[in-house]
């Protein structure tokens, strides 16, 4: 932002005609070091290196502990075993448990294809709504019910799964139990639909009007248009939209936590209750985990999982983005 | 030579071979929108429903209970939930807007490093809330700093959790401000802190307001960090400073959820429903700020 500009130019001293005079020659190159100013570019600097800090910091909270670990428990049998029961027996022992992580790691994505179910066709269509075919009254009354609806706690939500949702599923798909993961997963869906449709809603928005009118010039109605023309328009949006939904489906804790129970199982059966990855972190840390024991070492092992996997799918979102990014 | 008049209107307007499928699409456009919003008036209404019999003057007045819970209350978990988001307002909203500021009016974007920072932030927004818990565990309730399960420990969780966000939306408030109005004040001699503090700031601070409120009713709703950082332990007593043990809101909804009686489901919907109020509250002045100061270059 600061200028730096030096104009020397006065009479043309080649020929013996004169040129436009270009002002006086006045240097305008910074004449004096402003220490106050630097003061407070540190301190801005230093804010924005803080968020690299908070990663530095959060990889090595969670990594750190991880060579205690897995100097106890195999790198294959953590991630291939399809039996975990770190929660039960000897406190203190590392023998008498089974280190699978995939019971969690299934579960949590169960209840996150479940999510993506209700998610994807809600928020596409809210989105296509709200972009094409809504007056700008009807926007401006549905859009803060997007935002009331992304603003309501996930504890509630949790608490209704449980309590609302899941006694209401129990009578119409039969079956008993206070635990399930469909009615999670239908919750945390709805949960979703906001970031989906907003994003979703933004990346057609921005695609340009002219497009819209060649199509409608060529006879297209408006569904054609929306389909044919926009929507593969905002394709890269769109996309980029679903994969941040995923990634907030799996970090999800309290409604799966609250939702699905506390008993780790191995099912693809969503009218089971089973323990999600966040569900089990959340488990651990509210009950006692004393430092250094087995379930406190555990503890960091799936949350570095849990971590490198949205790290994965938000990498895969931004890669998207840029790679297919059109700009009108 | 003749005219051949062609009518076109009618025929485009309404006349189209596929004008069952287009309504059908619209119906199915309709519906989605309608089934969102009846799962939003679905939710309001259960928690509405379930929680106005113990919204009451207990709610407020008493402290948490084992043993009642007829007329128990959440008086130390809704004053916890005021000292943590006092302290991450006080942490984030500073640092946020600083980080905001470098990026967007100093940095050169096409430096490495500041192209890193910026996927750095983008990275940290998308990261679930629960590690943030697990990081504040890590450094500062144990490890470095060893303050214990206190109220500054749930401000830093929260307020780490929020600085993308504050972060994003204030960057975005002060892309809006037109370049002009930079060039005007650097013409004028300003330096370039002047111009960023006495005029793209106060052009950008309806903007600012109105993501720093909503982040901070996304983080008054927040449970998951907290659970690790010890706001789990029953506590009756309000806290008296940030060394104090606490406890919050969504944290009490949460340890109430393996209690089986009626009188604690009900006194958990009204903790929900109290909850909901003071977020719906936050929500409406964000908007009010937006509609009011939002201004159109």
């Amino acid at each position: 932002m600061t200028v730096r500009q030096t104009r020397r130019s006065g009479p043309s001293a080649s020929g013996d005609h004169f040129v436009l005079w270009q002002g006086p020659s006045v240097d305008l190159t910074q004449q004096r070091r402003r220490m106050g100013e630097r003061v407070i570019k540190a301190f801005l600097v230093g804010a924005a290196l803080l968020s690299v800090v908070v990663t530095v910091g959060i990889v090595v909270s969670l990594f750190a502990p991880l060579t205690e670990f897995f100097s106890h428990v195999g790198i294959g049998e953590f991630l291939f075993g399809t039996e975990w029961t770190v929660g039960f027996g000897n406190k203190a022992s590392w023998d008498d448990k089974s280190w699978g992580v995939l019971p969690l790691v299934t579960a949590t994505f169960v209840m996150t294809a479940i999510a993506l179910l209700v998610a994807v066709p809600l928020g596409l269509g809210a989105a296509a709504f709200l972009s094409e075919y809504a007056s700008p009254r009807a926007r401006k009354i549905l859009k803060p019910i997007l935002e009331i609806l992304a603003g309501i706690p996930t504890v509630a939500f949790g608490f209704i799964a449980l309590t609302v949702v899941t006694p209401l599923l129990g009578n119409i798909f039969q079956f008993n139990g206070i635990f399930n993961m469909l009615a999670p997963g239908i919750v945390m869906g709805f949960m979703i639909v906001p970031t989906v449709a907003s994003l979703s809603e933004d990346a057609m928005s921005a695609v340009p009007l002219a497009l819209r009118q060649g199509s409608y010039a060529l006879g297209a109605n408006r569904m054609k248009t929306t389909v044919r023309v926009v929507f593969p328009a905002a394709l890269s949006g769109i996309v980029a939209a679903i994969v941040l939904g995923i990634s907030r489906a799996v970090g999800e804790t309290m409604i799966v936590t609250i939702g699905a129970g506390l008993q780790p199982k191995m099912t693809l059966d969503p009218t089971q209750g089973a323990q999600a990855m966040t569900g089990f972190i959340a488990q651990i840390a509210s009950g006692d985990a004393p430092e250094g024991s087995p379930v406190y070492y555990s503890l960091f092992a799936v949350g570095s999982l849990l971590f490198l996997l949205t790290l994965l799918i938000n990498m895969i979102s931004i890669r998207l983005v840029r790679k297919y990014r059109q700009a009108y | 030579m003749t005219t051949t008049t062609v009518s076109f209107g009618e025929r485009l307007r309404s006349g189209r071979r596929s004008s069952t499928a287009s309504m059908v699409f619209t119906a199915v456009l309709w519906a989605c929108m309608a089934i969102i919003c009846a799962f939003l008036f679905f939710v309001l209404f259960t928690i509405i429903q379930q929680g106005v019999a113990r919204l009451d003057g207990n709610l407020l007045d008493r402290q948490p209970s084992q043993i009642r819970p007829e007329t128990a209350g959440v008086q130390s978990a809704l004053f916890g939930t005021l000292w943590v988001i006092g302290l991450t307002a006080v942490i984030a909203v500073p640092l946020g807007i600083a980080a905001a500021v470098y990026l967007e009016e100093y940095a050169d974007p096409k430096r490495w490093y500041n192209r890193l920072i910026e996927l750095n932030i983008q990275n940290l927004a998308a990261v679930p809330t629960i590690i943030y818990g697990i990081l504040v565990l890590a450094f500062v309730v144990r490890g470095p700093l060893s303050v214990g399960a206190v109220v500054l420990a749930g401000g830093v969780a929260l307020a780490l959790l929020i600085l993308p966000v504050i972060i994003i939306t204030t960057r975005e408030a002060l892309r809006a401000v037109p370049e002009e109005i930079r060039a005007g004040s650097l013409a004028l001699g300003a330096t370039p802190w002047q111009t960023t503090w006495k005029q793209v700031l106060p052009a950008a601070i309806s903007g600012i307001a109105t993501g720093t409120i909503l982040s901070l009713s996304r983080a008054i709703g927040e449970a998951a960090p907290l659970i690790l950082v010890g706001a789990t332990t029953f506590i009756t007593f309000n806290p008296d400073g940030v060394f104090s043990r606490y406890t919050t809101l969504p944290v009490q909804i949460y340890t109430l959820v393996p209690e089986d009686r009626d009188a604690y489901r009900d006194l958990a919907y009204a903790t929900i429903l109290l909850l909901i109020i003071v977020l719906l509250a936050m929500n409406a002045i964000a908007i009010w700020l937006r509609n009011r100061y939002q201004r159109r270059w």
